[in-house]
């Protein structure tokens, strides 16, 4: 965790923001998907309490607080309150691995009359060379949360939901492993920083006649039907409309989380956009440049600061940092915004549909995808 | 290794304590009612339900479950290669290519078995 205390304090001090930043986008997206849903609909949506109807959400909170704690006769308690904690978990952890930004440098300097070392922060919780692997895993754990609701409420409804949601989250996690193989081809590393890195600059094709420096070296030019089949299989693992099966409220009323309510239904709430926030930024990492700001180097920012405003070197390496997250988090809107889009414009898929998709469309495509770029590499090399 | 994973075994605590804390504190804020049998039953649409717990699943279920098992550990096998081929590639990118193809090879004829075979179907 760090060589001294002040490191050791600022990485705690980090893992805790980056979690409660996470659970703080929860309210907001909840409310930027009744708005767009109005929106989309043609109606106004939330907007009578406070400006814009961002008040609504503490409104909604303090009805949460005074709902009245049900736990049906038939449940098995352990299992159906530990449940939604369970469900946040996955989430959480996946997300603490994932960069936000560049790496924050702390020059020496003077407190309390002892002098501290120079340090180096990563903006992420956790960092770990083998990122994708630690995030796949991690996030393959949200199965565990639903099956233990579904099976610890005592209800035929949250048990079926549960054992779809179960098996459509393994089936589509297959086609996500898969896409991301193609990804791994073209970077050769498991860390995301290198991924991010490697994406830097014009884009760097040869093959074509002319010269196509005007767009950004993102993995989705490399990569265009990995990052599809990615994406689309994102949906199926957040449980996402189209492929909301788990909760097909017209045929298991609410699927895994039927005789939930209050606190402990929210709780299932943070964990689903949790993992579509964990979606989002891997589909910024691996195929749109992470954290990059097209065109303009981590250098050319630092010096902007560092020379042209005479910042510190610390407040210069703090500020670059900030002018990346930046550009992450409105990469990672974007994302979420076509989460909610689409949720709202396509129907839902009728469950043999859906396997069908998930084993034999998806998951032959990626294997074509994964051996083309082999075989594209093989040719290409030099 | 530990010293990586610390970090993750904090948070998985930290994330821990403030699910378990939520549900105690609204625990303690919610309402107290009258219980009754009627009403602490779980609800099926009205119809007093048989116990879930021995209700019959269907066998697809587990089928697709032994499939996945299946091609998770061909996609396992895969991220190694794809770690190792693009370094590699120019020495021995013929012989990476070919036998990570008579790998994948068996296994797409594993799923063309199971297609064949109509273990996909759900109907």
């Amino acid at each position: 965790m760090g060589s001294d205390i002040f490191e050791i304090a600022i990485n705690f001090a980090k893992l805790a923001i980056i979690f409660l930043m996470m659970i703080q986008m929860v309210p907001l997206l909840v409310w930027l998907e009744r708005r767009g849903s109005a929106f989309i609909q043609n109606r106004l949506g939330p907007n009578r309490v406070g400006p814009f109807g961002l008040l609504q959400l503490l409104a909604d909170a303090l009805k949460f607080i005074t709902k009245e704690q049900f736990i049906p006769d038939r449940a098995v308690k352990a299992l159906f309150l530990a449940a939604p904690v369970m469900a946040l978990i996955p989430a959480a952890l996946a997300f603490a691995a994932i960069p936000l930004s560049t790496d924050i440098k702390v020059d020496a300097f003077q407190m309390m009359g002892k002098s501290w070392g120079p340090y180096v922060f990563e903006a992420q919780s956790v960092y770990l060379p083998i990122g994708i692997i630690y995030v796949l895993g991690a996030s393959s754990l949200g199965a565990y949360g639903l099956l233990a609701a579904g099976w610890g409420s005592g209800n035929k409804y949250s048990l079926f939901g549960a054992i779809r949601a179960s098996a459509q989250m393994i089936s589509y996690e297959l086609a996500m492993g898969l896409s991301i193989v193609g990804a791994i081809l073209i970077y050769g590393t498991f860390d995301f920083k290198e991924m991010i890195v490697a994406q830097a600059g014009p884009l760097k094709y040869s093959w074509l006649p002319f010269s196509v420096s005007f767009l950004p070296n993102w993995g989705v030019f490399y990569q265009p039907i990995g990052a599809f089949l990615f994406f689309v299989a994102a949906f199926a693992e957040c449980n996402r409309l189209p492929f909301d099966l788990p909760e097909a409220e017209g045929e298991l009323v609410a699927g895994f989380h039927t005789e939930y309510g209050g606190f402990k239904m929210l709780l299932f709430f943070m964990g689903e956009y949790g993992h579509m926030m964990v979606a989002s930024a891997l589909m910024t990492v691996f195929y749109f440049g992470g954290y990059n700001i097209p065109f303009v180097t981590e250098a050319q920012v630092y010096n902007h600061f560092l020379t042209d405003h005479a910042f510190s070197a610390t407040a210069s390496s703090l500020l670059t940092s900030a002018a990346f997250l930046l550009s992450f988090v409105v990469k990672v809107a974007i994302f979420l915004w076509i989460f909610i889009w689409v949720r709202w414009t396509l129907p839902r898929f009728r469950y043999d549909h859906l396997m069908d998709l998930g084993w034999k469309t998806m998951l032959p495509w990626a294997l074509a995808n994964t051996v083309v770029t082999a075989i594209a590499l093989y040719i290409g090399r030099a | 290794m530990l010293d990586q994973l610390l970090p993750v075994l904090i948070l998985f605590g930290v994330v821990v304590v403030f699910g378990a804390a939520l549900l105690f504190l609204t625990a303690l804020a919610s309402p107290k009612t009258k219980k009754s049998a009627v009403k602490q039953m779980s609800y099926e649409c009205g119809v007093p339900g048989q116990d879930a717990q021995t209700t019959k699943i269907p066998i697809k279920f587990y089928l697709t479950a032994i499939s996945f098992i299946l091609f998770d550990i061909e996609v396992i096998f895969l991220y190694p290669w794809a770690l190792i081929y693009p370094s590699k590639v120019s020495e021995y990118g013929g012989y990476l290519l070919a036998s990570m193809g008579i790998f994948l090879g068996i296994l797409v004829y594993g799923l063309i078995y199971e297609l064949k075979a109509k273990a996909l179907e759900w109907d």
